[in-house]
């Protein structure tokens, strides 16, 4: 088979294997689980084969016209080059290993087939987006990696948190998604093409008119998709979904999405000198905020979001800088062991019953009972921390440098201006991170207290991705020196300068943390406060589910709770109350949009109720006036009706004699 | 005799019964007062065959045949009298009123609509007395 032949099995497989697993689901219960897994594992294998047979080499682009639209066609076009096999494989290994994990996570789940065949679908539209080379059919996955991100978060839609973040995610992401259709549109104006080969070499000849509008518009989506400041409230309200959702989706994959769009068009943001720095802007704001957010909250899985906020802000500042082989090439590494972070957090909150650090600091043992999941989650924290020789490190040391080379004046893709924010932003979020990591690794798995209850082995279909997806944590980083010829070409190896400072701040962060918690947690006397799940027992779905619900009962919120031997506590001082709530954009956001948007709803409302229904009433009422007039003629009285029969012959004899009168004059 | 003697009559006949049948209350009287207006008519009938010389005599025939219809007239309409007095104790024309249509006669079984909601519980208040009326009326 040709590789395009390949390459358009990638997507279509899982596409199939969603489209079977709907309709199958009900009647054929014993085929969802190869279903789920099989088509993706598929899939995976040829990203890997599509991958090695393109080889970094020159991009293999392929097309047929799917309509004539009169105007700017559409194509079903592909394009691979390095960028696009590589986030492909990444995809498919991170969705295959999400699938295996969720067959034993969501083991008793009555709505696992539809979850599963989601979970494909999604995937399925995520390759597309990773391979298309046309824009309009990109935007096609785009929507429904949106659609699918949607239903998966509100998987368990009998809790309120799921409903609210679902529909949250979803409006949030639509409010970037339509200044992103707008800004297609002019981009397509502009150059005449949808097609991504066709735009880049328009760009290159200077064929962009309006380049800073497009690309602010352009960059509203990806704000939106990627969780950017401002549009990035909604990813940690996502975590009520269903833990290998949150790994697949809303860490590894689909935020990615935002930041490998501007990869791949990263000409057309080039060209405009003010996008960039506004993208730097956003990403400095999105990594500081995140970091000192995540430091403040309870919820594992929320501080593993405002960490993706914070990962994904490195990544948007590797862009801003111009160099796009950083910004992908940490895009795959924080996939790689952001999804470790996640399904190993979904074992805890299994093994402790609950998601909340505070309650999980007053536990012993837990180390002993989840062996897997202490040891991978530590590689993958250290990974995140951005400790030398894992993963992150090398990673983040690519977008440092390449911030620094901007900022000194060695490249020149980029203001200066935008090279410094995001050196600065970096270098504190390098602390930041840190300090995060330690804290949580520090309160997981150090936790003093009664011993954890033993709740039985984990599945091995949980344990063992963990494994897997912890080989590319470890060992990703020793592929810089190969991956070069995948990427631009630019160097991705660490200098020394940035190496040594940020793994230096690194180390402070975690050891500031360190010491902060050998000092608060002399105050960890209290019992646990009880936000425990209540079937500890039960299939890890239910329990994370019931541990998400009496979390917002014990602590009366889903962020933060009243711990004072929390280390982040004492760290952030009075900013801790701040930073538990997100900064209070959501409190902003509510009165800024929510409350006029439900004022205007009132005010139809009582439009509609108190004007328009009056008129109708009105009608009614009057004819039912009318009704009660004519009916006080009917008496009853016959004498009356007689006299009224008397009054009109009267009337209609003078009448006619009259006329007669008249017409005999005339 | 000149035609107006008659004709004076018959009018001053026929506005009598008219003021019977529009103001009396007994329906026997009510009764009374249309045979008057039966026979103003059949008065002015006469006179102007008379006056008309018909050879015919067909004002005389047809006020035959009126006479005629006038006594089958009294006869159904007294017996209906003496069925409604057995009835109900009373001739008396203002109190059957039976065809009348009152504003408790009015239902709205399909509304919903709170207000409709109030009337309704107005019109079951009120109901209960408008049939009690008429169950005393038709006893």
């Amino acid at each position: 088979m040709t590789t395009t032949t390949l390459a358009v099995l990638v997507p279509l497989l899982p596409f199939l294997g969603a489209a079977a697993g709907l309709l199958l689901g009900r009647t054929a219960p014993g085929f969802v689980r190869p279903l789920a897994v099989l088509p993706t594992l598929a899939a995976a294998v040829l990203a890997v084969l599509v991958a090695s047979r393109q080889g970094g080499g020159r991009p293999i682009d392929a097309a047929t016209q799917l309509t004539p639209t009169g105007s700017v066609p559409i194509d079903l076009a592909l394009h691979l080059d390095g960028f696009a096999v590589l986030v492909a494989v990444l995809v498919g290994l991170v969705a295959t290993c999400v699938q295996v994990y969720s067959t034993a996570y969501l083991k008793d789940d009555a709505r696992y087939p539809s979850y599963a065949a989601l979970v494909s679908l999604f995937t399925s539209a995520m390759l597309l987006v990773v391979y298309s080379g046309d824009l309009m059919v990109l935007l096609v996955g785009w929507e429904i990696m949106g659609i699918c991100s949607y239903f998966l978060v509100g998987h368990y839609w009998e809790t309120p948190e799921a409903r609210a973040a679902s529909l949250k995610a979803f409006l949030v992401t639509k409010l970037g998604d339509v200044p992103f259709l707008i800004g297609l549109f002019a981009l397509a104006a502009d150059t005449g093409t949808f097609r991504i080969t066709g735009i880049l070499a328009a760009v290159n000849n200077g064929g962009l008119d309006h380049p800073t509008l497009i690309a602010l518009l352009l960059l509203a989506g990806v704000a939106g998709k990627s969780a950017q400041f401002p549009l990035h409230t909604w990813l940690p309200d996502a975590m009520a979904g269903p833990t290998p959702v949150s790994a697949l989706i809303h860490a590894a994959t689909m935020v990615a999405a935002g930041i490998y769009f501007v990869a791949r068009l990263l000409p057309v943001f080039a060209a405009s000198a003010a996008a960039l720095v506004v993208l730097a802007a956003m990403a400095a704001v999105t990594m500081i905020g995140s970091g000192l957010a995540a430091l403040a909250q309870d919820d594992i899985k929320r501080v593993l979001a405002y960490s993706t906020i914070g990962q994904l802000g490195y990544m948007s500042g590797a862009l801003a800088v111009g160099d796009r082989g950083a910004a992908v090439f940490h895009l795959l590494s924080h996939g790689a062991f952001k999804a470790v972070l996640f399904l190993s957090a979904g074992v805890v909150i299994h093994a402790a019953g609950t998601n909340s650090l505070a309650a999980m600091s007053r536990m012993s043992g837990l180390t002993k009972r989840i062996p897997d999941a202490f040891w991978t989650m530590t590689v993958a924290l250290l990974a995140l921390a951005a400790i030398p020789p894992f993963a992150g490190f090398f990673s983040k040391e690519a977008v440092l440098v390449a911030a620094e080379h901007t900022a000194f004046g060695d490249r020149d893709v980029a203001p200066a201006a935008a090279g410094w924010l995001v050196l600065v932003a970096g270098l504190t979020a390098a602390v930041l991170t840190a300090a995060y990591a330690t804290r949580l690794w520090l309160l997981a798995f150090r936790g003093r207290g009664p011993e954890a209850a033993d709740h039985g082995r984990q599945p091995a279909a949980m344990t063992s991705v963990l494994w897997v997806l912890a080989v590319p944590t470890i060992a990703f980083g020793l592929t810089t020196g190969v991956l070069v010829d995948w990427f631009d070409g630019h160097s991705l190896t660490p200098s020394l300068t940035t190496a040594v400072l940020s793994t230096g701040v690194g180390l402070v962060g975690g050891l500031v943390t360190y010491g902060a918690w050998r000092h608060t947690t002399a105050h960890a006397e209290r019992p646990p406060v009880g936000a425990v799940a209540a079937h500890p027992d039960a299939e890890p779905a239910l329990v994370e589910a019931e541990a998400i619900t009496s979390h917002t009962a014990a602590y009366g919120t889903i962020a933060g709770a009243p711990d004072p031997s929390d280390p982040g506590r004492l760290l952030l001082g009075p900013l801790h109350r701040h930073a538990v709530t997100g900064f209070h954009l959501d409190a902003l956001y509510t009165a800024l949009f929510v409350r006029p948007t439900a004022a205007a709803a009132q005010l139809v409302r009582f439009l509609d109720r108190e004007v328009v229904d009056t008129y109708v009433r009105g009608s009614g009422g009057i004819a039912r006036g009318l009704g009660t007039l004519v009916r006080r003629a009917q008496t009853g009285n016959v004498q009356t009706y007689l006299g009224a029969l008397l009054a009109g012959s009267l009337v209609l004899a003078i009448a006619a004699v009259v006329l007669a009168n008249v017409y005999a004059g005339a | 005799m000149h035609l107006a003697y008659p004709a004076v009559l018959a009018v001053l006949l026929f506005c009598t019964g008219l003021y019977g049948v529009l103001a009396r209350r007994n329906a026997i009287l009510v009764l009374m007062s249309v045979e008057l207006m039966l026979n103003a008519v059949n008065l002015n009938l006469v006179a102007f065959d008379v006056w008309l010389r018909d050879a015919l005599h067909g004002g005389q025939a047809l006020t035959l045949f009126t006479i005629a219809i006038a006594a089958a007239e009294i006869g159904i309409g007294l017996a209906i009298v003496l069925a409604v007095y057995r009835n109900r104790g009373s001739s008396d024309i203002d109190s059957l009123r039976d065809t009348a249509e009152t504003d408790d006669a009015e239902t709205l079984p399909d509304e919903v609509d709170a207000d409709a909601v109030r009337d309704t519980t107005a019109d079951q208040a009120t109901a209960p007395a408008g049939k009690a009326k008429k169950a005393e009326a038709t006893a």
